[in-house]
């Protein structure tokens, strides 16, 4: 009899992937409920590149020289003031105290949570930056770079940003220290992905800063969802 | 064999031990920062390129070398806090932080008195000084997350986590100056088979860094105590370690 109902329970009992995939989908499809929400950074993302030409100069050949650099740095303020609503609710509203009790492997279900969340907040960035780069003066044939250079990027700062967004969340008022713990740490990420675009605006070999943000992107995809995963239940407990 | 180190964990016999070390630490680095500065400041031939100038390499590399070896102690100690849970290591570590960052800001502030006359100016945005700068950012940020937890033990925890993802930064500060072609010269010293310096410049710096790691322990012998103190600030045992000093003084 025990061992019939230990047998239920193992078929009963979710693969990895499947819950990996059962979050992203309630992930997107609160997502889709809140889409103004998940807009935000986004709009936040355009309104900072409008900064620039206002603060320094319309011309677009003076904007050029900067306009990496301006893409980046908006990009990395965009993504980190989405972080701040990467696990609140859900550990307002009790959710992910129900995961951490559930026995499946929380790394997993952080690491799910937090790709979702990159489709929704990065993915859209990305797709957008050379828009943004072109009105900054970029020529079209960066493109290429710029997006992926982006997209490897915004993943790193996702996951890491993970990792102080788990850190932070139980503190009241953490959007502030959220941005003194993470920005020193995504610091590297910035310097290889404005490299990356600055070498393909004067037309030189970009593969170096592009492998060491993939490097980059392994190495925070294979390490921050156990450190997430410690934050968190630190901040739950 | 692990009986010291258990016996080191607990607060009351760590304790004593940081107050007895800490008058020899304290002696044994004055004396040696004197030695040392003698020898740097006088005996040490002036620098055939730099003159003079080059003698504040005696407070700037010894500064540079503790604000990372530092951060390694305290992200070492945040570790050995966190896998075996030894509150007296979460204590080394907070009790770390504070004096790290003083060393990363002397070793940031000598060497821009130093770059004004070298290179003309007194910053440069060069991987080595950024990298550094980061490290600085990296004290304030543990510090500032240790602070917003009114509860000790989670901030002993949620900072211990930070402290470890840290530890990446400092190979990249080391080696920031082999990896980028960057203004600020090699290293003069690390080449044990032929350093790039003269002997008599060497043996000043060498002295004037073993200086600043015996001042760090006797610092932190210090910032122990008074993190115990606060820490066991209920205990009975500190109670009568309290009165009994009342008694004899």
């Amino acid at each position: 009899m025990a061992q019939s109902l230990a047998g239920g329970a193992a078929a009963r009992e979710p693969g990895l992937l499947q819950i990996a995939g059962l979050i992203a989908a309630r992930e997107l499809r609160l997502a889709v409920r809140h889409w103004d929400q998940v807009a935000q950074p986004l709009i936040f993302f355009v309104v900072v590149t409008t900064l620039f030409p206002l603060a320094i100069s319309p011309s677009l050949t003076e904007l050029r020289n900067i306009a990496p650099g301006v893409v980046w740095v908006a990009a990395m303020l965009a993504s980190l003031l989405s972080l701040e609503s990467l696990f609140r609710p859900d550990v307002e509203d009790g959710t992910i105290e129900q995961w951490a009790l559930s026995g499946q492997p929380l790394p997993l279900m952080l690491l799910s949570k937090t790709v979702t969340h990159w489709l929704l907040a990065g993915l859209p960035l990305v797709i957008m930056a050379p828009v943004v780069g072109t009105a900054l003066g970029m020529p079209m044939s960066v493109w290429p770079v710029l997006a992926g250079s982006l997209a490897l990027g915004t993943g790193c700062l996702s996951l890491l940003g993970g990792i102080g967004a788990a850190l932070t969340v139980a503190v009241r008022r953490g959007s502030v220290l959220l941005a003194l713990l993470v920005l020193p740490l995504e610091m590297p990420v910035l310097i290889f992905g404005a490299r990356a675009v600055d070498l393909a605006m004067h037309g030189e070999a970009v593969a170096g800063p592009l492998n060491l943000l993939a490097a980059v992107l392994l190495l925070c995809l294979a390490l921050a969802p156990f450190a997430m995963s410690a934050a968190m239940r630190i901040s739950i407990e | 064999m692990w009986l010291w180190f258990y016996k080191l964990a607990s607060p009351p016999y760590a304790y004593a031990v940081a107050a007895k070390l800490r008058p020899w630490l304290l002696w044994s680095a004055i004396a040696l920062m004197i030695v040392a500065a003698y020898g740097g400041l006088v005996i040490a031939p002036p620098d055939y390129q730099q003159k003079d100038a080059f003698r504040i390499i005696y407070v700037h590399v010894p500064a540079a070398t503790m604000s990372l070896s530092v951060y390694v102690v305290l992200a070492v100690a945040a570790g050995i806090g966190v896998i075996w849970r030894i509150k007296l290591a979460h204590a080394v570590a907070a009790a770390c932080a504070p004096i790290g960052a003083w060393f990363t800001v002397l070793a940031l502030a000598t060497g821009s008195i130093w770059g004004k006359p070298m290179w003309g100016t007194w910053w440069e945005w060069d991987p080595r000084l950024t990298s550094e700068l980061i490290q600085l950012f990296l004290y304030l940020g543990y510090m500032a997350l240790r602070s917003s937890f009114d509860d000790t033990q989670r901030a002993d925890r949620a900072s211990a986590i930070l402290a470890i993802v840290g530890v990446v930064n400092v190979p990249v500060v080391k080696y920031s100056v082999v990896w980028w072609n960057s203004l600020h010269q090699g290293p003069s010293i690390s080449k044990l088979g032929a350093p790039s310096i003269t002997s008599d410049m060497l043996w000043p710096l060498l002295t004037m860094m073993l200086a600043f790691m015996l001042y760090f322990a006797a610092v932190l012998c210090d910032r122990i105590r008074s993190e115990i103190l606060k820490r066991e600030r209920n205990a009975s045992w500190l109670s009568g370690v309290m009165s009994t000093r009342a008694v004899g003084t």
